[in-house]
């Protein structure tokens, strides 16, 4: 017998300018049945589902629940029809309690009282049934990632959501907090509810999904029953060719270039800092931090970048210990910082691209007694745009109007091009498409070649693996040991994720 | 000569602390309500102005004085919705659209008076607001003539305090608007318009602030003076900080610094004020609420998006 | 609704949108006039007229324009670096203080007037160092700190003029004693009512903007503005470049006092700047921030408000019409840039 249909797409098309962002989208999902929807980045993915909660209207193409057609672009009436969705970015608010979060636009707005007892009930209920445990009295602020990400699966189900809607929901949890979502994935499908699960981690989707559809730019490219298919098979079909990891010779270890003794750092605010970590960068390595985010990588980054100074322990460049850190003389020192978010630190979005060339050397290299150096300047970028491919108009355009691969390669220039001994490459890759992936990862691997150290930063164990000549992960601000290349396997290094393997493990 | 300690316990001073912080805490409301949804208005200086001329104006021609307060708030509901619109939808500069509003507030209150009455050299008066002395509580010593002896614009502005805080924590409204100040997309999420809510409590927010304004010419001055409104609107922003954005606290804040106010009038007829410059006293208000604003620097639970303009294209 | 980018925004765009804005500052004022019982076009043409219809409503226009170049360019340069000083009225007293207090004898010789705007602009600059140090240290936004340092400014001018600076020959009227005449800024040409002030006004725009086109400090106060996270982790000391627009900013805004002081009034009263700082905002906005284009914001503003003047005694249009018509242009006119940049679309 084959369970009723409960949402179908059909033939959804969106057109940005000249860009087809979805071209005759059709997808169905019945009840009790998991659904990937896989695709890269820019395949798609994102606009169906904003055509879908109403945030775009679609050029053609219809959307039905339960049968009904749902009317294009009004967010409620999806809300209203039982679908709900997980951001892969929390709309959480973390200034308010778990049940006011949950309460949020679940009662008319004119109703005098917000109802909170009948309201914790349910909540306490639901998070029962679905093995969903948080308090519905806490701060958001104050929780873990993975209970956040219960709280924003809590707010569909209280609000009666039949289809869930799960965006890239695993990209922030450790292996054991992904075995606890799909546990509560599949009482949900036991309970008759129907869920997407959009993503691009292959290995997950073989375990949890009935079916899989693949997207690449906006078209449906293959449909499956992940019992008749594998990964090869998949990869494949997202990326349109076979993805081959990259070539890496074995490394040649100099000399300690960057030490860490026992450093301590503030945590600041919900973010965590280092607690006692040691760690070596030797030159001609690139060394991995895996670890969910949110677990000290952030302060790890600012410490190397020159943003935070140790609060205990020390910070040695070369065998000596530092003083008066700060980013310019992180830059000094021949550290090239390629920070986590390209958009709001790496770059100035109202800058040219000249001006974002010289950000971290115009004062040494570009100005001369207070005067600014234009020519060389633009002679700087005109270099850099040549050597690393960047697609743009010109090094007077706003940095804004390149694409997030263009802007990664003007900073990859930027920080390069001096010359570095080490390089910090915090989520270098993120949000990239498959070609610039493998451009800034064929540089980190020729920087260290030719004898930089490199740290690389990642939530992606597949990048940090494939890349890392010695692996460490991180855990609530702690570092584990050193593993050298291809001596733990994904499912050990989560244990150690998880907080497991620390000597100060509780 | 009156001493420190005469001044303390008289019951004029208290009922006269209450009077100056009434202005203070309709306004002070009705900017932490606009703070609450995301959105700084520094309007407020200048929608203090237009309601307490429009409030003055309405009730010299004729009308009474409720329906003064009513276009008081219609008015600065009108201006609220200026600036809303400008800085919610559109995204525009909170800071530069506020003082534009101030501006074009002010400077529409004084075109309009002077066209109104085109020759006179001092305002007319109007009969304002009259104590209105509440059955027996207002016997109790000290306290009794401070908080139970005022116009009925002071009791007014307490019940706005009150339902403030009670609308913005009990209520689904008050819920979603506090949201919409701490992470605009979470309510987008929920699919409530984040554009509406806000433009919504601005409106609601700048009404509160011109009735804050009327009080000065309804219930204080009894006329519409240039320069009169003098910087209240600016010392309210400094309240809302001061009382970490909480309407309990800020109305506790606007006690103080009435009482301060009242003690600063006082001390000017005491022996120190003799000797002392006046301005000096004058000067204690605006001093005072930059001292607040930095003993409260470090602990203030800014709404997280406040200043923050929601455009859902740029997600 | 919603806005979306526009990627290359055409010339018409860049032109016709802040023309569009002038228009619908015009249409408001014939609006008014309309109101106020006038003739509108009648009214505009009085306000035309009463600007720059004479040579002396010109040279009235110049006058009044040039506190305004100063304390337009304190604002813009302080904005571009998204430091909000609203508190150049205060720094203007600042500076017409230092004027007063070195010009009534203290000091002489022929560098007098130098000495003079260089201490005036100091004390400028201290004034809204206040305001940035606490900014900075604590995290106090600088917007009501430096309003209400206007409000404690004026009561200490009131106090001075009451006080230590007031006049002996003064009548009881509460003004400072008259300049030196070796302390008065001179006419630019004999016989013509304009003085020097002007002619320092234009220089310190064109100085404005060679340092922020020109030198490292200029790309840095423009970093720190548009990005101040990406300008800190870059390695520019934001604090620091705060801390020297501040010093720049506020001591243009002193320029203003030191320059109708030494240049148009000779002494000190509590009414030298019927609210220049303020006004300096709509100028520094009209501008774009633009030091350059600050002079011909500055005088289209004078102008309105010398017109405006003009007229309102000809044709009893309360003269108020000058400060709405500005505070229409200002919110107009930052609309329209913003839609040079971002269409609005449905959905």
């Amino acid at each position: 017998m084959i369970d009723p249909v409960v949402l179908r797409l059909s033939g959804i098309t969106k057109r940005f300018g000249s860009l087809l962002a979805n071209a005759g989208i059709s997808l169905s999902l019945h009840r009790g049945e998991v659904v990937a929807l896989l695709g890269e980045n820019g395949a798609g993915k994102t606009t169906l589902m904003n055509i879908l909660f109403g945030h775009y209207v679609a050029d053609e193409g219809t959307v039905e629940v339960f049968g009904q057609p749902l009317p294009p672009g009004h967010p409620r009436a999806a809300l209203a029809a039982g679908v709900g969705m997980v951001h892969q970015h929390f709309t959480l608010a973390d200034n308010l309690t778990v049940l006011e979060n949950i309460l949020l636009g679940t009662a008319p707005l004119w109703r005098l009282s917000l109802g909170r007892r009948a309201a914790r009930a349910r909540i306490e209920a639901l998070s029962r049934d679905f093995g969903l445990a948080v308090h519905p009295d806490a701060r958001v602020g104050t929780l873990s990632v993975g209970e956040r990400q219960r709280v924003e699966i809590l707010k569909a189900l209280y609000r009666d959501a039949r289809i869930l809607i799960l965006d890239e929901p695993t990209a922030v949890l450790t292996p054991q907090e992904t075995e606890a979502l799909f546990r509560t994935l599949k009482l949900a499908v036991a309970k008759g509810l129907s869920i997407i699960f959009i993503s691009h981690k292959l290995h997950e989707v073989m375990g949890v999904a009935d079916r899989c559809v693949v997207l690449r730019h906006g078209r449906v490219v293959g449909e499956v029953a992940t019992a008749e298919t594998d990964r090869h098979r998949l990869a494949a079909l997202m990326v349109g060719e076979e993805i081959m990891p990259p070539a890496v010779a074995p490394p040649k270890p100099g000399p300690v270039l960057l030490r860490l003794d026992r450093v301590t750092t503030p945590s600041q605010g919900s973010a965590t800092g280092l607690r006692g970590v040691s760690l070596d960068l030797r030159a001609g390595t690139i060394t991995g931090l895996a670890g969910v985010s949110g677990n000290g990588q952030a302060a790890l980054s600012d410490l190397v970048s020159g943003l935070v100074r140790p609060e205990e322990g020390r910070l040695e460049l070369a065998g000596a210990e530092v003083v008066r850190w700060t980013p310019r003389t992180a830059v000094a020192s021949g550290i090239a910082r390629i920070p986590e978010d390209r958009h709001s630190t790496g770059t100035i979005a109202d800058f040219t691209l000249t001006e974002n060339a010289i950000l971290e050397g115009y004062r040494s290299r570009f100005a001369k007694g207070g005067w600014m150096d234009w020519r060389a300047a633009r002679a700087f970028a005109d270099g850099i745009i040549a050597t690393y491919d960047v697609r743009c108009p010109g090094p007077e355009t706003r940095i804004r109007l390149l694409s997030g691969g263009n802007m990664q390669k003007l900073i990859l220039g930027r920080v390069l091009e001096p010359g570095p001994r080490i390089i910090l490459a915090n989520q270098p890759v993120r949000g990239l498409d498959i070609g610039a992936i493998t451009y800034v990862h064929s540089r980190l691997l020729k920087a260290r070649d030719e004898g930089a150290a490199v740290i690389l930063i990642s939530e992606d164990l597949d990048e940090i693996m494939s890349l890392s000549d010695t692996v460490h992960v991180m855990s609530e601000g702690r570092l584990s040991p050193g593993f050298a290349r291809g001596t733990m396997s994904q499912a050990e290094l989560g244990l150690w994720m998880a907080g497991h393997g620390f000597a100060d493990a509780a | 000569m009156m001493s420190l300690f005469d001044i303390l316990l008289s019951a004029t001073f208290w009922a006269a602390a209450v009077r100056i912080a009434s202005p203070l805490i309709f306004a002070t409301m009705g900017e932490l309500i606009c703070e609450r949804a995301g959105v700084l208005n520094l309007g407020i200086e200048g929608i203090m102005v237009i309601g307490a001329f429009s409030g003055w104006i309405t009730v010299w021609a004729g009308a009474g004085l409720w329906e003064g307060v009513a276009v008081a708030m219609l008015s600065g509901m009108l201006f609220g919705l200026l600036h809303a619109v400008l800085v919610v939808p559109f995204g525009l500069s909170q800071h530069v659209v506020g003082l534009g509003i101030t501006l074009l507030a002010t400077s529409t209150s004084y075109f309009a008076y002077r066209l109104i009455l085109p020759e006179v050299t001092s305002p007319p008066r109007i009969e304002p607001f009259a104590v209105w002395e509440v059955p027996l509580l207002s016997e109790i010593p000290l306290l009794g003539p401070a908080l139970f002896a005022q116009t009925p614009l002071t009791y007014a502005a307490f019940a706005v305090a009150a339902l403030t805080a009670l609308v913005l924590w009990r209520t689904p409204l008050g819920l979603a608007v506090r949201a919409a100040g701490e992470n605009p997309s979470a309510v987008d999420a929920q699919g409530l318009s984040v554009t509406g809510l806000r433009i919504g409590a601005v409106m609601v927010g700048s009404g509160l602030m011109a009735v804050g304004g009327a009080f000065l010419t309804l219930s204080a001055f009894s006329s519409f003076f240039f320069e009169m409104v003098n910087g209240r609107g600016w010392i309210c922003i400094a309240l809302v900080v001061f009382g970490a954005w909480r309407p309990g606290k800020a109305v506790l804040g606007a006690l103080l610094f009435a009482a301060f106010d009242a003690l600063q009038v006082r001390l000017q007829q005491t022996p120190v004020g003799q000797v002392v410059p006046y301005q000096l006293f004058l000067m204690a208000p605006y001093a005072l609420s930059i001292a607040a604003l930095v003993l409260m620097s470090r602990r203030a639970e800014v709404p997280a998006a406040l200043m923050q303009p929601f455009n859902r294209g740029e997600r | 609704m919603r806005l979306e980018p526009v990627a290359n925004p055409s010339a018409l765009r860049r032109a016709g949108l802040p023309a569009a804005a002038l228009l619908a500052t015009i249409a408001v004022a014939s609006g008014l006039a309309a109101v106020a019982g006038a003739d509108p076009l009648a009214t505009l043409g009085l306000i035309v007229k009463g600007a720059v219809g004479s040579k002396f409503a010109a040279l009235e226009t110049l006058n009044r324009a040039t506190p305004l170049i100063f304390t337009g360019l304190a604002v813009a340069v302080a904005f571009r670096a998204r430091l909000w000083n609203i508190g150049a009225e205060a720094q203007l007293y600042a500076g017409a203080i230092v004027t007063v207090l070195l010009g009534t004898g203290a000091v002489g010789g022929p560098l007098v007037l130098p000495l003079m705007a260089l201490a005036a602009m100091a004390a400028g600059a201290v004034v809204l160092l206040g305001p940035v140090v606490l900014k900075t240290r604590f995290g106090v936004d600088e917007v009501v700190t430096t309003l209400l340092f206007n409000f404690i400014m004026l009561l200490f001018v009131s106090y001075l003029l009451e006080g230590p600076l007031k006049d002996p020959m003064g009548m009881g009227w509460p003004k400072s004693a008259p300049l030196a005449k070796e302390a008065r800024l001179p006419r630019i040409v004999d016989g013509l009512r304009l003085h020097w002030g002007f002619a320092l006004a234009l220089i310190a725009a064109v100085a404005v903007w060679v340092i922020e086109r020109r030198t490292a400090l200029g790309y840095e106060m423009r970093a720190v503005g548009l990005n101040a996270r990406a300008a800190r982790f870059a390695g520019i000391p934001v604090d620091s470049v705060l801390v020297k627009t501040a010093l720049l900013s506020g001591g243009l805004a002193a320029l203003a006092g030191f320059s109708e002081v030494a240049g148009l009034k000779g002494h000190l009263t509590l009414d030298l700047s019927p609210g220049f700082g303020y006004t300096g905002i709509i100028v520094a906005m009209l501008a774009l921030l633009n030091p350059l284009a600050v002079v011909p914001a500055a005088l289209f503003v004078a102008g309105v408000f010398v017109g405006a003047d003009s007229m309102s005694r000809a044709a009893g249009v309360p003269t108020y019409i000058a400060d709405m018509l500005l505070a229409t242009s200002l919110l107009f006119m930052v609309l329209a840039i913003l839609l040079i940049r971002f269409r609005v679309v449905r959905g």
